[in-house]
C-alpha cells in the first residue's frame, strides 16, 4: 500500500517508521506452521475433537467480524444473528435445489453480503445504542419472515435434503477443512482491510469523528463496507453451522447468543486488535468445554468477566500481553524510530491503540 | 365491529408499550446511555412482585409499593456504580456493559429460577373482568387500568422535570454535566436519581407486564426491550408523549397483524417500525435531533 511508502518517505532522516517494533517475518511463518499444523488434526484425532475445533472456527470467524464492527468501526451490532441465520438458511435453499452444500456456502457469504446492504441502509439511520437494538430488531424481522416459508421448515426447520454421500469420518473431515479455510479467509480479509485505506479512515474516525470528516474521508462509505464484510463473515459463519449441523432450526440460527458470544470473545480476547478475537476464542471454548454440564453458566462467567474487562483492562488480555511485551502477531500499525531511540509508539496513531 | 375491538384494545395495549418505553428513553435522554439490560431488569422487577406476593400475600395490585422503591434503589446502585463506570469510559464501554449485564441476568434467571413462565395476579377480579360497549366491543379493566398509568407516568414525569428542584438539576446535567458541576452539583448522584426514576418505570412496566401475560427469563429481551425500543423510535428519540403515540402506534398496528392473521402479530408491529425508520427516521413527533 502506498500508505505505508508516503509515510517513511515524510519521516526521512534520522527517523524511520516500521509496521512493527520487531521483525515480523517469523509471525508470517508461525501462522503458517499453525495452518498446516491444524489443517493436520483430522488424521490424528477423531471426530468429537474435530467437531468441537468446528466450534471454535464459527466463533472465531464471528469473533473477527464483530471485532471488525465494534473495535475498528464503532459499530455495536446486536444483530450479528441475521447473518448466522441467513447464511445457514441460504444453503439449506440451495441445498434444496440440489447444490452441494460445500459449493453452497461461498455463495451463501456472498448472498449475505448483498443482504447487508438494504440492511445498512435501514439501520444507517440510528447510531450507538439504538443502532444497536435497531440490528436487534431487524434480525428479528428477518426470523419472522423467513418462519412465515413452510417450503424452508417454517417455524420448527429442516435437515439438508442432499447430504454428500460420504461415510461419516471422511464428511467430519471435509467439514473441518471448510471450516479452518473459512477462519484463515476472514483473518487474512479483515488484516488485509485494516492494513490498507480503510484501516487508516477507520483509525481516523475512532481518534477524531469530526476531524476525519473534514479531512475528506468518506465515513459512511466506510462504515457501510465494514458492515457488509461483518456480513459476509458471519454469512459464512452461518453456512459453516448449518454444514456442521446438516439441520437448520430458526430459533438456533437467529439465536442472540451467537451475538453474545461472538462479542464476550471480543471483549475478553480485546477489542480493536485482530489477535483479541483469537484469545478470546480460546478462552471460550475452553470455559464453554469445562463447564459444558452446567447449562447457562458458561454464559454467565463470560457475561461477568466481559463486564469487568470492558470496564477495567479495555484491550482486554491481548492489550496486556501487549502492553508487556510489545508483540504483535499482525502489525496494522506504525512504530516509529527516533534517532538514538529504541523505537516508541504514538506519534502516528496505532491500531487499536486505546489507552484512556 | 371486531376490527374496531382489536384497534381500541391496540391502543390501550400502547399504554403498557410507552410504560416499557419510558425508562429506556428517560435513561438515554439524561446519561446518553442505551440501556441494553433494560428489559430484562423489568423482568427482574417481575419476578421480585412474584417473590414479595408469595410472602407478604399483599394484593397484586399493591405489590408496587415495595418492588418499585427496591428497583429504584437497584437502578441508584447500578448507575453509581458499574453504569458510572462504564460512562467514564466511553458510551461504547457502556453498550458493552449493559448487553453483558443482559445476557448475565437472563441466563442467571433460566439458572436459579428456571424457564417456566410466571405471571401475576390469577383470580384477582379486577385483572381478569372487563366490560363492554354494545355487543362487540369488549374493554378489559387491567387495560384500560395499565393505559391510565402510563399517562400517569408520563404526566408526573414532565412536571417533575419541568417544574421540581431535582427536576431542573435532572435537565441541567443532561444538557451539559461539567457546567452543571461548576455551578455545584454532583452530576453522578443526580445521574443516580435519573436512573432510580427510571427503574421505578421498569418496575411498574415489570409488574404491569406480568398481569397482562405470562413472562419467563427471555421475555425482558424478546419483548419489552424491542417493544420498548420500537415504541421510542416510532414516537421520535426524546419526546416524552411522542413515545406514547409510539406505544399506541405499535399496539394497533401488532392489533391489525393479529386480525389478518395470528402469527403475524409482532412482524406487522416490526414492519410499521422499519417503515417508520425509511419514511420518518426522526419519528412521528419530530423533535429534529437524532443522536
Amino acid at each position: 500500500m502506498s500508505v505505508a511508502t508516503e509515510t517513511a518517505a515524510r519521516s526521512a532522516g534520522d527517523y524511520r517508521v516500521t509496521r512493527s517494533r520487531r521483525n515480523v517475518a517469523w509471525t508470517g511463518l508461525g501462522a503458517l506452521v499453525v495452518v498446516v499444523v491444524l489443517a493436520l488434526f483430522p488424521y490424528v484425532f477423531g471426530p468429537g475433537t474435530t467437531t468441537i475445533m468446528v466450534q471454535g472456527f464459527i466463533i472465531l470467524t464471528l469473533a473477527s467480524m464483530w471485532n471488525l464492527l465494534a473495535g475498528y468501526a464503532g459499530l455495536v451490532s446486536v444483530g450479528q444473528q441475521a447473518f448466522v441465520g441467513l447464511g445457514a438458511y441460504f444453503v439449506l435453499i440451495l441445498n434444496i435445489h440440489n447444490l452441494s452444500m460445500f459449493t453452497a456456502l461461498p455463495i451463501a457469504a456472498v448472498g449475505c453480503g448483498v443482504a447487508a446492504l438494504p440492511m445498512w441502509w435501514l439501520v444507517s439511520r440510528l447510531r450507538s445504542g439504538y443502532f444497536a437494538i435497531a440490528t436487534w430488531v431487524l434480525a428479528t424481522t428477518v426470523l419472522l419472515i423467513i418462519e412465515k416459508f413452510p417450503s424452508i421448515g417454517g417455524g420448527t426447520g429442516l435437515s439438508l435434503p442432499h447430504t454428500p454421500n460420504l461415510s461419516t469420518a471422511v464428511l467430519e473431515a471435509y467439514t473441518y477443512w471448510i471450516g479452518l479455510a473459512v477462519t484463515v479467509v476472514a483473518l487474512i480479509a479483515v488484516y488485509l482491510l485494516l492494513r490498507g485505506r480503510l484501516g487508516l479512515v477507520l483509525t481516523a474516525v475512532r481518534d477524531d469523528e469530526v476531524a476525519a470528516r473534514s479531512s475528506g474521508a468518506r465515513v459512511g462509505l466506510a462504515r457501510m463496507l465494514v458492515f457488509v464484510v461483518a456480513g459476509i463473515g458471519c454469512g459464512a459463519a452461518g453456512a459453516l453451522l448449518a454444514v456442521s449441523q446438516l439441520i437448520v432450526q430458526p430459533s438456533a440460527v437467529f439465536s442472540v447468543q451467537w451475538t453474545a458470544e461472538m462479542a464476550f470473545a471480543v471483549i475478553i480476547g480485546g477489542l480493536g486488535t485482530i489477535e483479541g478475537p483469537i484469545l478470546g476464542t480460546i478462552v471460550y471454548m475452553i470455559l464453554q468445554q469445562t463447564l459444558a454440564s452446567y447449562n447457562a453458566w458458561y454464559l454467565i462467567i463470560l457475561g461477568l468477566v466481559a463486564m469487568v474487562i470492558a470496564i477495567f483492562a479495555r484491550r482486554g488480555l491481548w492489550g496486556l500481553v501487549d502492553d508487556h511485551l510489545h508483540v504483535r502477531l499482525f502489525p496494522v500499525g506504525y512504530w516509529l524510530w527516533a534517532p538514538g531511540s529504541n523505537g516508541r509508539r504514538g506519534v502516528i496513531p496505532r491500531r487499536g491503540g486505546r489507552h484512556s | 365491529m371486531a376490527w374496531v375491538n382489536d384497534i381500541i384494545q391496540g391502543i390501550l395495549i400502547g399504554g403498557l408499550y410507552a410504560l416499557f418505553a419510558c425508562g429506556l428513553s428517560l435513561m438515554f435522554g439524561v446519561m446518553k446511555v442505551v440501556n441494553l439490560a433494560h428489559g430484562d431488569l423489568a423482568i427482574i422487577g417481575g419476578y421480585i412482585a412474584v417473590g414479595v406476593i408469595t410472602i407478604t400475600h399483599i394484593p397484586v395490585l399493591w405489590s408496587f409499593l415495595i418492588v418499585v422503591p427496591l428497583m429504584a434503589l437497584l437502578g441508584y446502585v447500578l448507575q453509581r456504580t458499574v453504569i458510572q463506570a462504564s460512562l467514564d469510559r466511553s458510551i461504547l464501554t457502556t453498550l458493552l456493559v449493559t448487553f453483558g449485564l443482559s445476557v448475565v441476568i437472563e441466563n442467571g434467571l433460566l439458572q436459579f429460577v428456571n424457564a417456566d413462565s410466571h405471571s401475576l395476579g390469577v383470580g384477582n377480579a379486577i385483572i381478569t373482568s372487563s366490560f363492554s360497549i354494545g355487543s362487540q366491543i369488549i374493554i378489559p379493566y387491567l387495560l384500560l387500568l395499565i393505559f391510565a398509568v402510563a399517562v400517569v407516568v408520563l404526566l408526573g414525569l414532565q412536571y417533575f422535570l419541568s417544574a421540581s428542584r431535582y427536576g431542573r438539576l435532572i435537565r441541567a446535567v443532561a444538557d451539559d454535566k461539567e457546567a452543571a458541576q461548576l455551578s455545584g452539583v454532583d452530576y453522578r448522584h443526580v445521574f443516580g436519581i435519573a436512573a432510580a426514576i427510571a427503574f421505578g418505570t421498569v418496575a411498574l412496566a415489570g409488574i404491569a407486564y406480568g398481569m397482562y401475560s405470562q413472562f419467563s427469563p427471555t421475555t425482558g429481551t424478546d419483548t419489552i426491550l424491542l417493544f420498548a425500543f420500537a415504541a421510542v423510535v416510532i414516537g421520535g428519540l426524546g419526546s416524552l408523549w411522542g413515545t406514547l403515540l409510539g406505544g399506541v402506534v405499535l399496539g394497533v398496528a401488532q392489533a391489525i397483524g393479529a386480525q389478518i392473521n395470528s402469527s403475524d402479530q409482532l412482524l406487522a408491529g416490526y414492519i410499521v417500525f422499519l417503515a417508520v425508520l425509511v419514511f420518518r427516521p426522526q419519528g412521528l413527533v419530530a423533535r429534529g435531533a437524532q443522536s
